[in-house]
This record gives C-alpha cells, sequence and structure tokens, in this order.
C-alpha cells in the first residue's frame, strides 16, 4: 500500500477519533469541525494566519524529517527551536544594522544557533555512540533553563519578569504588503523562509552526493563505512542541518509571529514536528502538506472553542491521536491485505 | 550549612520517589526489551486519573485518607491499561518503539486536559489534602539519621522503597524475573526455552505503566496538589535516570537521588547564602550536564539489555 495512503487514513482515523471524542464529551462533532474548518479557513485573514501558524511546524517537521532520512531520531527540536530563536531574538535586540542586513544575521545566527544546539547530540553520537534520544532531551532542558535565566538578565522587557523586550520593527520578520494582502493577519516573511527551507532540503536529499551519503549512513552506517563514507562525520553535519533547520523554526516564531521571547515555555511545535515528519513520511512536500494541515487545525481551534464549548485542546488531541494511527498503519496494511486474500480466496470458489 | 542539608532533605525525598518509582517502572519494560520513551504521558495519565478519582470521591467522603489510596491504585489501573497502548503497537505491530511512545506522550499529554477541561473548565483538578507528612515514631529520634531519613516523611515514600526491594528481588532472585530479563538479552534463546516473549514483553510494559501511574499520582498526592496536564518533564528524567544508572535497581537509586538533590539545590538556591553566589542557571543546568557526561562516560561499557528496542520476530534467526 502507498505511503501517502497511510498517511490520509491515518488522518481519516484520527478525525472519526475526534468526532467520537467531542460526541463522548457531549457536544456535536459536526458543529466542531465545521467551525474547526471555519476557524483556520474562513477569511483571507484567517487563512494568513493558518499560514503563519504552520510555518514553524513546517520547519520542525523538515528538522525531524532530515534527520529521520539520515537515521538519526531528533527529539530535541523545541531545544534547538528555543535555543535559535534565542540567539535571533538577541541579535535584533542588540544589533543596529539597515533592515535587509539585519534580518539576513538573524537567519544566519538563528540558524547557527539551533545547529550547534543539535552539534553537540551529534557529536556525542558519532564519537561516543550515545544514543539521540536521551541527549538531545538533556539539551532541551538545558535550553530551557538557559534561555529562563538569559532573558530576565539580559533582555528584560519593560513590565514583565519573564518576557523579553519587544523587538523593533525593523528587526520582525513581519512585511506590510504581506499582511495588507491578507488583510491584516500575522502571516510574515517566515512562510518565505520555510518555503525556500523545503525546496533546498528536498534538493539535498534527493539530488547531491551529500543527501546521498548522509541517506546512506542513515540505512546502514557499517555499510556506508565500507563504501568510504566518512561516518562520523556525516552524523555531525545531519544534526547541524536538521538542528539549524529546528532553529530556523525557532526565528520565524519568535521575531516572525511574535514579537518577543517569553521564559519558561519549551515550544510545542518541537514536539509536533515529531507529528509532521511522520506524517509527511519524511518526505519535505509531504513535510509542508501535513504542517499546513496541522495548522489549520491549531489556527481554527480558537474559533472553535469560542463558538462551541469544546475545548481548543480537541486539535492536539486529534494529532497526537493521527500519530498513533500512522506509527500503527501497519496494523491496516495487514487487514488491507488480509481483506484481498479473502477476496482472492472467494472469486476461486466461484469459478 | 547542617540545618540547610536537614531542611532541603525530606524535599530533595519527596522529588526523588516518584522518579523512582517511574524509573524502575521502565526498568522492566525495557529489560524485557521494550523501550519506553512514553513515560512521561504515562505519569500524566496517573495523575489526571488519580486527580479526578480523589476530587470526585473527596466531595463524597471529605477528609478520609483511605481516599487517597482508592486514587493511587487507579492511577496505577489508568496507566497500566493506558500502556497497553504502547505495548500493542511495539509488540503486536513491531513499530518503532521511539515513535509509538511519542505518540503515549502526545495523547496523554492533549486528551487528559482535553477532558479535564471538559470537567472544570480550566483545565486542573485540584485536590482538597494530599498525604500529610509524618515524623516516624522511635526511628526519627536516632540523632543525624533520624533527622535526614525518618523525619516529614510520606507514606507513599515508603511505599516505594517497599517496591523497590521487591523490584530488585523479583528480577533476580525469581524465576519470572530470568524469564523477563532474558527477553531483553536473547529473545530467541528464550522463546526456544519456552518463554513466551510477547507476553513478557507485555507484562514489561504494563508494570511500566503501572508505576509511572503511580509516580504522577505520587506528584499530585505529595507536593504538588493538582493535576495540571503536564508532570514537568520528570518523564524524561526518568528515563535518564534508567540509563545513568545502568539498567540496575541500585544504579537508578542512586541516580534519581541524584537527581533529586540536584533539582532541590537548585531550586532552593536563591535562600541559601552558601549557595546563592553560584549563578543559578549553572545549579539548574547542572544535573544535564552530568547527564550528557555520565553518558559518554558509561557509553564505553553499557549494560543496556542486548535486544532492547528491536521488534522480536520469531521466524528471525
Amino acid at each position: 500500500m502507498n505511503n501517502s495512503v497511510k498517511s490520509l487514513l491515518a488522518v481519516l482515523f484520527g478525525l472519526i477519533a475526534g468526532a467520537l471524542l467531542m460526541a463522548l464529551t457531549g457536544h456535536n462533532p459536526v458543529e466542531g469541525y465545521k467551525y474547526l474548518i471555519q476557524g483556520g479557513l474562513k477569511n483571507p485573514e484567517r487563512i494568513g494566519n493558518t499560514l503563519a501558524t504552520a510555518t514553524p511546524l513546517i520547519l520542525t517537521g523538515l528538522s525531524v524529517a532530515f534527520a529521520f532520512r539520515t537515521g538519526l531520531f531528533n527529539i530535541g527540536a523545541a531545544g534547538q527551536m528555543l535555543f535559535g530563536g534565542f540567539c535571533a531574538t538577541a541579535v535584533g535586540l542588540s544589533l543596529d544594522l539597515p533592515r535587509a542586513l539585519l534580518l539576513l544575521v538573524m537567519v544566519l545566527v538563528g540558524f547557527i544557533g539551533g545547529a550547534l544546539w543539535a552539534v553537540v547530540p551529534g557529536f556525542l553520537k558519532a564519537k561516543y555512540n550515545v544514543h539521540e534520544v536521551v541527549s538531545t532531551i538533556m539539551m532541551n532542558w538545558t535550553a530551557y533553563w538557559t534561555v529562563y535565566y538569559v532573558i530576565p538578565g539580559y533582555f528584560k522587557g519593560a513590565s514583565l519578569e519573564t518576557e523579553s523586550r519587544q523587538l523593533p520593527p525593523e528587526a520582525m520578520l513581519h512585511q506590510q504588503w504581506l499582511s495588507d494582502m491578507f488583510q491584516g493577519s500575522y502571516v510574515n516573511l517566515g512562510l518565505f523562509i520555510a518555503v525556500i527551507a523545503v525546496l533546498v532540503v528536498a534538493f539535498l536529499i534527493n539530488k547531491t552526493t551529500l543527501g546521498y551519503e548522509l541517506k546512506a549512513v542513515g540505512f546502514n552506517r557499517h555499510a556506508s563505512e565500507y563504501a568510504g563514507i566518512a561516518v562520523k562525520r556525516s552524523i555531525v553535519l545531519s544534526m547541524f542541518i536538521s538542528g539549524g533547520l529546528a532553529g530556523l523554526a525557532g526565528v520565524a516564531q519568535y521575531t516572525g509571529n511574535a514579537s518577543s521571547m517569553q521564559i519558561g515555555i519549551l515550544p510545542s511545535q518541537g514536539f509536533d514536528g515529531i507529528a509532521v515528519a511522520l506524517l509527511g513520511i519524511n518526505a519535505p512536500i509531504g513535510v509542508l502538506v501535513s504542517a499546513l494541515f496541522f495548522g489549520i487545525l491549531y489556527s481554527g481551534r480558537g474559533f472553535m472553542s469560542a463558538m462551541t464549548e469544546i475545548p481548543p485542546e480537541i486539535a492536539d488531541s486529534i494529532i497526537a491521536i493521527i500519530i498513533y494511527f500512522a506509527a500503527t498503519s501497519i496494523l491496516i496494511e495487514r487487514l488491507y491485505r488480509k481483506l484481498k486474500l479473502r477476496r482472492a480466496a472467494n472469486k476461486k470458489q466461484g469459478e | 550549612m547542617w540545618t540547610t542539608i536537614e531542611q532541603i532533605f525530606p524535599y530533595a525525598i519527596a522529588y526523588t520517589i516518584p522518579l523512582l518509582i517511574t524509573a524502575l517502572g521502565a526498568l522492566f519494560s525495557e529489560r524485557s526489551g521494550v523501550v519506553n520513551i512514553g513515560l512521561d504521558g504515562l505519569m500524566i495519565v496517573g495523575s489526571f486519573i488519580g486527580a479526578f478519582v480523589i476530587f470526585k470521591m473527596q466531595a463524597q467522603w471529605p477528609g478520609q485518607s483511605w481516599v487517597l489510596w482508592v486514587g493511587l491504585l487507579a492511577a496505577a489501573a489508568a496507566s497500566a491499561l493506558f500502556s497497553l497502548l504502547h505495548a500493542f503497537a511495539s509488540i503486536n505491530l513491531s513499530a518503532n518503539q521511539i515513535i509509538s511512545g511519542t505518540a503515549i506522550n502526545m495523547i496523554a499529554g492533549a486528551l487528559t486536559i482535553f477532558l479535564a477541561r471538559n470537567i472544570t473548565g480550566s483545565g486542573k483538578i485540584s485536590i482538597t489534602s494530599g498525604f500529610k507528612s509524618f515524623d516516624v515514631p522511635v526511628l526519627s529520634k536516632i540523632p543525624v539519621i533520624g533527622d535526614l531519613f525518618f523525619t516529614k516523611t510520606y507514606a507513599t515514600t515508603w511505599l516505594v522503597l517497599l517496591v523497590l526491594v521487591l523490584s530488585a528481588l523479583i528480577l533476580y532472585r525469581t524465576p519470572f524475573g530470568l524469564r523477563l530479563r532474558s527477553c531483553g538479552e536473547h529473545p530467541h534463546a528464550a522463546e526456544a526455552a519456552g518463554i513466551k516473549v510477547q507476553s513478557m514483553r507485555y507484562v514489561g510494559v504494563m508494570i511500566s505503566g503501572a508505576f509511572s501511574g503511580l509516580g504522577g499520582a505520587v506528584i499530585l498526592l505529595t507536593y504538588s496538589g493538582e493535576f495540571t496536564g503536564n508532570v514537568a518533564g520528570l518523564g524524561f528524567l526518568a528515563l535518564a535516570s534508567l540509563i545513568f544508572g545502568q539498567w540496575k535497581p541500585l544504579g537508578i537509586l542512586l541516580a534519581t537521588l541524584f537527581f533529586g538533590f540536584a533539582t532541590t539545590v537548585a531550586n532552593v538556591s536563591q535562600v541559601i547564602p552558601s549557595l546563592a553566589v553560584i549563578p543559578p542557571v549553572i545549579l539548574k543546568i547542572f544535573p544535564y550536564i552530568v547527564t550528557l557526561i555520565a553518558l559518554v562516560i558509561f557509553s564505553k561499557s553499557s549494560n543496556a539489555p542486548k535486544a532492547v528496542g528491536e521488534p522480536f520476530d520469531s521466524g528471525k534467526r
């Protein structure tokens, strides 16, 4: 069975489970879904907001998917995103440059910040064979506490202890013509960063020698080593790129969708990136599509919970259930095969 | 100095206990050959069900302490049931265990808040009272040791320590323990010896679920007092403790004590003059950095179960 069919079935089952959940808790599922979709797509402004919500998800999804393709499980996208976004915010608050140059530096610094945060687990994996799942989780909390103390210490906001200063308008990805096009939405240049990243990553993994080598290491480390690929370098490089993509998600989130950084929050987009990657079968285009789908759910849930009694966490629940179905899609495949066999047997009997 | 140590000791122990029980559960799961990264989610489920059951029962029977024990039991049972999702995916369907565990975390985190909002509106469930700390009679009068280990203790602390001892005995001194461990080391040999690998792994994952549920409920009943939709990443810390403790009961105890003390010291550092000179960020990230270093040190001689994380395929040789 085709992989994208499996993903679509997982989505279908997830939506059915969501409907059941709404019904069981005494709400009307038809109304719930109606307002959920309206909230995401009703008018140009809402469509713009959906795109903006999807932007960091595209990038974290891409980050996790890229790591997956090269045989690594990057569960630390949240920390990399936080640290990348923090570096970009720090630059935006401290440097005084012409706007184009400033934004370029911020994007670059955000990428490098995320990448460095991921290189540590990559290095530990390559050199000492430390499993990246545990080390990236440790890095997540390290990023969390670092940002927790550095922001109040050096970039404290005017009124709140728990927030950084507001970024000046020229240090934000906000663009007036883009907002006007979507009638006042907060969609911003981050979207273009995400789309460019999708194209670059697609080209990198599918069309270049480097991408081939990175994938080969993911498939079989020992065979790759035998074939002359520098395995350790590949692992570190994979984590570098994966972390950089997550760092870009931080740039898009904290300097595009938001205008300041709050402390004490690990961005949920980091973990949702795993869901996005899984549903998008780890392909860049698949990541783009599934991030947009999650974007609708996340951006529409506020409208839904305003119009009905349904708590907004239904969106998170649906996404989580979809991921479980995607992880267990082999069950669907087995049932499908059994059905096929039975049909073939019936046909034989008929003859 | 001595009084500070005396003061933080009970808090450190209170913080250690939920970590310890959760990591112990993960020990059963991983020793049977299944990686369980869903500990965090299972703890959240335990915390939610515990809070819900106790919230409802305290309204019915105010001031009764047996209600709390019922809540603990319900939490363990609910998390054990919930862990079946992970068991089914990773044992029957040979799914990627890390992805399945991640799905468990996500479902638990989202679903419990969704349900809690349906119940209370705010998504938080508070219980009117948890376990009261008490001084152990006689033993707390012993100088030094009495002050450290036997004052301000919770009933759940003694329960979890009992479970620790029993777990060590079961894993290393009973036929069942030997069988369970063999499934994580060499499942094909275990099968050839007549052990039902899949059933053993189910038992391992369900014990892990039940213990994580207890862990989540213990947080609720000792130091937090309300369900808020997360357990501050303690499930991941428990997983790190398991590896830090090299998949051994005593190692796990020491690792969780380390985390318990490091975190408590970081939490109270600002009010203790001798610690206030250290920037708090250093104290906060200290346990995580030490874990990373420990992982590097142990990488040469890892005691991880040989077949952990690998789906069992009876036909594969």
